[in-house]
């Protein structure tokens, strides 16, 4: 089955079984890696992807549901304005460690970041707990996304 | 079709293109120039002519820095510029062994293990570089200098890619003099790590990231109850499901092959597997928990033991008695396993994130019969390793896969995968005695562990008449003074796989020995930080680190209203760590407010690395102390994924705080020594909130709402 979406900013169509999630289809039929597989269960946000701006768990969202819808993963969402700014701030605060979980990690603040011009600790904790890191980088995200809020501001 | 090909490519023509000046360490165990026409090359530091320096690092990048940290070493040592600096990730090859043989990440030993040989390297490069320089000039080379990769004297200078060639041809000293440590320019100080522009917009390359033309994807129905074995699968309804491959019969299980990891997954899904009966059906944690305490009244190994406790407890008035329990951990990596093989006729790559190439290594000989020269491990960023990724049980699935269809094939595991077919943390249980002085300070300690033991499976050459050391690491040996100590170990082996977790032994041993202590500062109405300090008197390098973390949380002062503090000290992989831990406990939840660490790993290469590493593993011992429990019933893990595994997330962070001390010592170990303070610290908190002694972990399983 021919489904049809925008994937960060281009035409895709993939022959693809309906259910097959969105993570799936954009990891082993597109071939985008920076996406990641953590859970399958929308429980750790590692896959998280924009889906029309929403930040979205693309291991649970069957790629049948995004048919005509605009996709961004990492891989673009860092080459816009504000996504260089958050990479950077990223960069700056040395975030990182294993680095598995940060596609997913600077999916989420960005989102954040693009409806929230000045988030509260507790707009960060809202925005950012569906996002595990085993390497418990949590503080170091949370000051990331303070400096990447004031520079943007 | 990005990547792994075309990197493996330029490892091995950038040596022969760029890399004028090669230093390599040899088999024979000296350094010596690589010459080019070497079937197999094993530079370590490599030169070019456009005057860059790239090192080859043989350990895994897991998240430590470990790329960064080495290349910082062999940077001040040569007198580099760092801005010219860069590195490689290495193959497999013993050239890249820790000392003793073995190429493997582990222990926090990087630093400790390999700095030694990394400056000697660089300081016979720097030599040779100098000795090349006062050639041309004409000089006594001991005129010469080296500053930002230049060799320097008076207004003359040439740069080491200048230089390169000529060094290559100077003999390599064999004792180097080695910079003093007040000459260090680079070690000491916090660049940008090198790995995290990649792990920023989603280019790093970790194992599951390996894409090769023709791959397969592949999952694997391993048996719930560990030991079993197959008895029937559907292979028919499988092949079923659109994008299905094969089916095929491996060691560990029934293998669904697929174009892509979604179908296989689906396949899998119809195989209805039925396992034979096996030893394990009816093993549970109550059942191993009543096997455990059944050993603890009988015989035990003694690890070490220090005048005569029985005496003691003859003599004392004062016993303080206490078991202690530890449960069952599993590692969860953001990454779950995976592997991708390749078997050829005449050679077989792996790509994954392993800690071990030389198991990788050996896992691929064994399942191919192929040599040890035609297996190439292509070691990937880890997502993550605490001890899972030392395994290579996920390297020989995807061996035996590919020498079956003789094609690339990457096994995918899921997070149930991973969760339930873990080498898990073992589960202990501790029978505690103690005798107090007269002052209220400990005159006999005695301490019986039981549980599994690791070395049993993983290096059984290592047990020490029975004893395997990493049950009783951060148990047998304490900084305090005691003058009666018994530690004993009754081994009991399960059909739990039992393996190496962040900071090993000690993950469990600290909770439970810096728990006991304070049960003891607290029957002698003593200050927990001023009964360990005197306990200390002996040990200063420690004493000092319980001090500045004391110091640093204010611990003379009392506590901001309705909050409450614990201390713990640990010392692992040659790492000091006491922590003060603020909670407070509200209708039986505890709020972890604010954790203050102090640390003295010795050198610190990369003193925010260094700090990062302590935050890092404060997370690991908030994750084990508050939620983590692996269950056993009917021979299987009950647990499967983040919701019945929860682990520490951004909204239940405590502010953290780190301070490093001993800075002047030798390089210590910097990434597990973090994690065994954590929970006797929380806990002891906890006492002081509500007067409940935990004695049993997680926290999740603890009624703190009855005292």
């Amino acid at each position: 089955m021919a489904i049809a979406f925008q994937l960060n900013g281009k035409k895709q169509t993939l022959n693809v079984e309906p259910d097959m999630p969105l993570l799936w289809a954009i990891r082993d039929v597109v071939g985008l890696t920076g996406t990641k597989y953590g859970c399958g269960m929308a429980l750790c946000g590692a896959c998280t992807v924009h889906v029309n701006g929403e930040p979205v768990r693309a291991c649970v969202t069957p790629v049948s549901t995004v048919a005509g819808k605009n996709i961004t993963t990492i891989e673009a969402a860092v080459e816009t304005k504000l996504g260089k700014v958050v990479r950077e701030a990223w960069i700056e605060a040395q975030v990182p460690q294993c680095g598995y979980c940060q596609s997913g990690q600077i999916m989420s603040a960005t989102a954040l970041l693009a409806k929230n011009k000045k988030p509260s600790d507790a707009d960060i904790d809202t925005a950012m707990a569906g996002n595990i890191c085993r390497c418990g980088t949590y503080n170091a995200v949370r000051a990331a996304i303070k400096d990447a809020a004031q520079k943007l501001a | 079709m990005k990547n792994q090909i075309s990197r493996r490519r330029f490892l091995q023509t950038s040596a022969a293109a760029t890399g004028v000046f090669q230093l390599g360490w040899t088999a024979s165990g000296a350094w010596a120039v690589v010459d080019p026409t070497m079937k197999r090359v094993n530079p370590f530091i490599k030169i070019s002519a456009d005057n860059r320096v790239t090192l080859v690092v043989g350990q895994a990048e897991m998240g430590q820095g470990i790329s960064t940290g080495l290349a910082m070493v062999l940077a001040d040592e040569l007198g580099a510029d760092w801005s010219r600096v860069g590195w490689e990730q290495a193959p497999n090859d013993l050239a890249f062994a820790l000392p003793g043989g073995f190429q493997s990440t582990g222990g926090s030993g990087s630093q400790r293990r390999l700095m030694p040989l990394y400056r000697r390297g660089a300081a016979s490069a720097r030599e040779m570089l100098i000795a090349a320089a006062a050639n041309k000039w004409n000089v006594d080379a001991k005129l010469c200098r080296v500053e930002n990769s230049f060799v320097v004297l008076n207004d003359k200078k040439l740069s080491f890619g200048e230089l390169a060639e000529a060094a290559a041809k100077q003999a390599v000293p064999v004792e180097p003099p080695l910079k003093e440590r007040s000459a260090f320019t680079i070690i000491g100080t916090s660049p940008k790590r090198f790995d995290v522009p990649a792990k920023t917009n989603g280019s790093a390359e970790y194992g599951i990231d390996v894409k090769l033309p023709g791959m397969k994807y592949a999952v694997v129905a391993r048996p719930p109850v560990f030991g079993a074995q197959v008895a029937s699968f559907n292979a028919a309804a499988a092949r079923k499901i659109k994008g299905v491959t094969q089916v095929v019969e491996i060691a560990a299980g029934v293998a669904v092959v697929a174009d892509n990891t979604w179908a296989a997954m689906k396949g899998r899904e119809q195989l209805n597997m039925k396992w034979k009966e096996s030893a394990g059906d009816k093993v549970s944690t109550a059942s191993i928990r009543a096997q455990f305490i059944a050993a603890s009244k009988g015989t035990a190994s003694k690890a070490r033991e220090v005048g005569n406790t029985a005496e003691a407890f003859a003599q004392s008035g004062n016993i303080v008695e206490a078991v202690y329990e530890t449960p069952y951990l599993a590692h969860a990596t953001m990454e779950p396993m995976n592997c991708t093989a390749w078997v050829q006729a005449d050679r077989c790559d792996v790509w994954a994130g392993v800690q071990a190439p030389t198991l990788a290594e050996n896992a691929a000989v064994a399942t191919t019969g192929l040599t040890k020269d035609k297996v190439h491990i292509h070691t990937q960023f880890l997502g993550g390793g605490f001890g899972r990724r030392s395994e290579s049980d996920f390297v020989t699935e995807a061996l035996e896969l590919s020498k079956q269809l003789r094609v690339p094939v990457q096994v995918m595991w899921t997070r149930e995968d991973d969760m339930r077919h873990d080498f898990y943390r073992p589960m202990t249980y501790n029978v505690f005695k103690a005798a107090l002085d007269d002052k209220g300070m400990p005159l006999a300690w005695q301490h019986r562990i039981v549980g599994s033991s690791i070395l049993a499976r993983r290096a059984p050459q290592n047990l020490r008449g029975g004893l395997d050391g990493t049950s009783t690491e951060g148990a047998v040996t304490l900084p305090y003074d005691m003058p009666n100590f018994l530690c004993e170990l009754a081994t009991v082996n399960t059909h739990v796989p039992v393996g190496f977790w962040r900071s090993v032994g000690s993950s469990q041993n600290a909770f439970i020995t810096e728990s006991f202590l304070d049960e003891l500062a607290h029957k002698a109405q003593q200050d927990p930080f001023e009964y360990r300090r005197a306990l200390m008197a002996k040990y200063p390098r420690q004493k000092r680190v319980l001090e500045l973390a004391a110091e640093k949380a204010e611990w003379s002062k009392p506590a901001p209203v309705g909050r409450f503090r614990g201390i713990a000290f640990a010392e692992c992989f040659g790492g000091f760590v006491a922590q003060v831990v603020e909670v407070s406990v509200d209708k039986g939840t505890v709020k972890v407010h604010h954790v203050v660490c102090a640390a003295d790993v010795g050198l610190a290469v990369h003193p925010e690395i260094v700090k990062a590493q302590m935050q890092s593993a404060i997370v690991t011992g908030l994750d084990a102390a508050r939620y983590g429990r692996i269950t056993i019933e009917n021979g299987a893990v009950v647990e499967s994924n983040f919701h019945d595994y929860p682990v520490t997330r951004i909204s239940d962070m405590p502010k953290i705080e780190v301070y490093l001390t001993g800075t002047d010592q030798p390089p210590g170990g910097v990434g597990e020594p973090g994690t065994p303070p954590l929970a006797p610290a929380l806990c002891n908190a906890i006492f002081a909130a509500t007067g409940k002694r935990v004695r049993s972990l997680p926290l999740s399983q603890t009624d703190l709402t009855k005292t």
